[in-house]
């Protein structure tokens, strides 16, 4: 009991009470939208566009209706992009003359555990976002019970392998332009493009090669895969090491780029 | 209860120098300076904008590395002790860090659990700094309805929430009505009562002859003076000054005139101060020389005239 007491008043987690402070002024109306959201995409896709699609049979979907099609790649780029969204202007937010990380950095938390705490609080509300979505889906028959376990971890790993790279750069940022610039320029472009809404094998060989270069088709094909029972250990293999390398890698430059920012 | 011989602050030879290392063309903020706060102390730095006082409140505050010489806070290395200084320091910046998405309570509680306070603690103490700082009527109001001087207290009953041997306050009164200041004034004596050590950067001269014990004054990153705010007047000024000011067409023609009549003349861009041990006589010698002010004023010498003889120009240039 002790070693746990010690373990949750570690710098990090002082760091993640802050940030749940705060969101008990949110909590609700994000439960909200958490739920709205699938809804929407569930009926907007599966009753509008999928009946228009399962007229005829795709070869392209190997038997699945469109609505189990799409609802992994929608739960992970959703997933992605409220990463993104968290872990970036937040962070620059944050990191400003007035901001949140500089109080906390004129106490004994280190620049380390601002960031580990902060990253901590996105992965929470990646979990949050991503059981209540699959339980919808579930309600909607859309994702196997037995597996939806397994979709809400991969997407809690897409969502850390995204936080870790957009905090890095954001904490270096200082005009909310940029940002906008990286999530029209980048982030939406990966969200249509990664496999999300068709499959990638659509699109001209070229742009195959760069979807699957991509790190969201990475995430995208997981969750599809596992979700509809094809995935292979060699790709899954492939998809968790590339996302495991953007979660390290995310964080060893994010270290370094919150200390620089924060000791001046 | 205080032990006044005690060091608790300690700077050798503190530079820094922002810029990649090696890098010539950086910026030097603080250029070698030396000082030591002793407990107990209110330790006063007096600069104009630029003259490096952030620079080294945020080096002592462990948030900024520094780049050459050492120091030594509460007998740690601010270099590799960082964590381990800034859980008993108190730290009032210059950009307050509230967080206006909580009220005024909150802002205490939550800042509290960075230092791993238990609740309990903070409930107690937020609810005695509150009244402390005259802010228990707002406690549970959003902090945006506060003004800027309340919030400027919240900022420091923040800052005594772990109890700090040392409190930091980087222009305390900077933006604030002389009523607002004179209860901060009033709060920030009460600590240094209660045997609190205060360093305090200022440009106000007022803020520094009223609340420091000991002070430096700072000019392009170099200390050029040290001593108490008496000291400092005896040694740097004359006993009184005579103000002057002019029609603006008659200005150089009166000034020429004033020369040599004082021992000590300082053109300011709205007056002419002449430095005198007698400012009456001084007046009317000035009379005699057929000069004509729209306005004359004697006063006694001030650490803005130290900081005038020292730099030669007005500390809120």
């Amino acid at each position: 009991m002790d070693t746990l007491a010690r373990a949750f008043s570690a710098p990090a987690f002082r760091e993640l009470g802050y940030w749940l402070f705060r969101y008990r002024r949110t909590w609700r109306g994000s439960i909200v939208i958490s739920i709205g959201n699938p809804l929407l995409f569930l009926t907007a896709l599966g009753l509008g566009l999928g009946t228009l699609v399962d007229r005829e049979d795709s070869a392209y979907l190997h038997g699945h209706s469109y609505l189990t099609f799409i609802l992994p790649g929608i739960l992970i780029a959703g997933v992605m992009q409220t990463a993104f969204l968290e872990a970036s202007g937040p962070v620059m937010q944050s990191a400003l003359p007035r901001g949140s990380y500089r109080a906390a950095a004129s106490t004994p938390l280190e620049p380390t555990g601002i960031l580990y705490g902060h990253l901590m609080y996105w992965t929470l509300r990646a979990t949050q976002n991503a059981v209540l979505f699959v339980c919808v889906s579930m309600f909607f028959g859309t994702v196997d019970p037995a597996r939806a376990p397994l979709l809400v971890l991969i997407a809690v790993l897409v969502a850390v392998a995204f936080a870790a790279p957009a905090a890095a750069w954001a904490v270096t940022v200082s005009r909310p332009s940029q940002i906008n610039a990286m999530f029209r320029f980048v982030v939406l472009p990966l969200y249509m493009f990664s496999g999300t809404f068709f499959p990638i094998e659509q699109l001209p060989v070229p742009l195959q090669w760069v979807a699957w270069a991509t790190p969201l088709w990475h995430g995208v094909d997981l969750g599809r895969t596992v979700a509809l029972g094809t995935a292979t250990p060699y790709g899954v293999l492939v998809h968790i090491g590339y996302l495991s390398v953007m979660v390290v890698a995310g964080l060893y430059v994010a270290r370094r780029t919150y200390r620089r920012k924060l000791y001046v | 209860m205080t032990d006044s011989s005690t060091v608790l602050i300690d700077a050798r030879g503190l530079k820094k120098v922002y810029g990649r290392p090696g890098d010539k063309a950086g910026f030097t903020a603080v250029d070698g300076i030396d000082f030591q706060v002793r407990r107990g102390e209110a330790f006063g730095v007096l600069g104009a904008n630029g003259a490096g006082k952030s620079s080294t409140m945020r080096m002592i505050a462990c948030v900024s590395p520094v780049t050459a010489g050492s120091l030594r806070i509460l007998g740690y290395d601010s270099g590799t002790d960082g964590a381990r200084i800034r859980a008993r320091l108190g730290v009032v910046p210059q950009d307050d860090t509230i967080d206006t998405e909580l009220t005024v309570r909150e802002n205490l509680l939550i800042y509290g659990r960075y230092f791993g306070l238990p609740w309990k603690v903070l409930r107690e103490r937020s609810s005695r700094l509150l009244e402390f700082t005259r802010l228990s009527e707002k406690a549970d109001d959003a902090v945006a309805t506060l003004s800027g001087g309340m919030r400027r207290r919240l900022t420091i009953a923040r800052a005594l929430i772990n109890e700090p041997e040392i409190v930091l306050l980087d222009e305390p009164t900077t933006g604030l009505d002389p009523q607002a200041r004179h209860l901060l004034w009033e709060r920030l004596f009460q600590l240094k009562q209660d045997g609190v050590t205060l360093l305090l950067t200022t440009h106000y001269m007022d803020e520094a002859e009223q609340l420091c014990d000991r002070l430096v004054v700072m000019d392009a990153g170099k200390i050029v003076a040290e001593g108490t705010p008496a000291e400092l007047i005896a040694r740097y000024t004359l006993r009184e000054v005579l103000e002057l000011r002019f029609a603006p067409g008659e200005r150089q023609t009166m000034t020429d005139k004033c020369r040599g009549l004082a021992e000590r003349m300082e053109e300011l861009p709205d007056r002419l101060l002449l430095s005198t041990d007698n400012g009456e006589e001084t007046l009317s010698a000035v009379h005699r020389q057929g000069v004509q002010p729209l306005t004359a004023l004697v006063r006694r010498s001030s650490l803005e005239d130290v900081f005038l003889t020292l730099t030669g120009r007005s500390l809120l240039d």
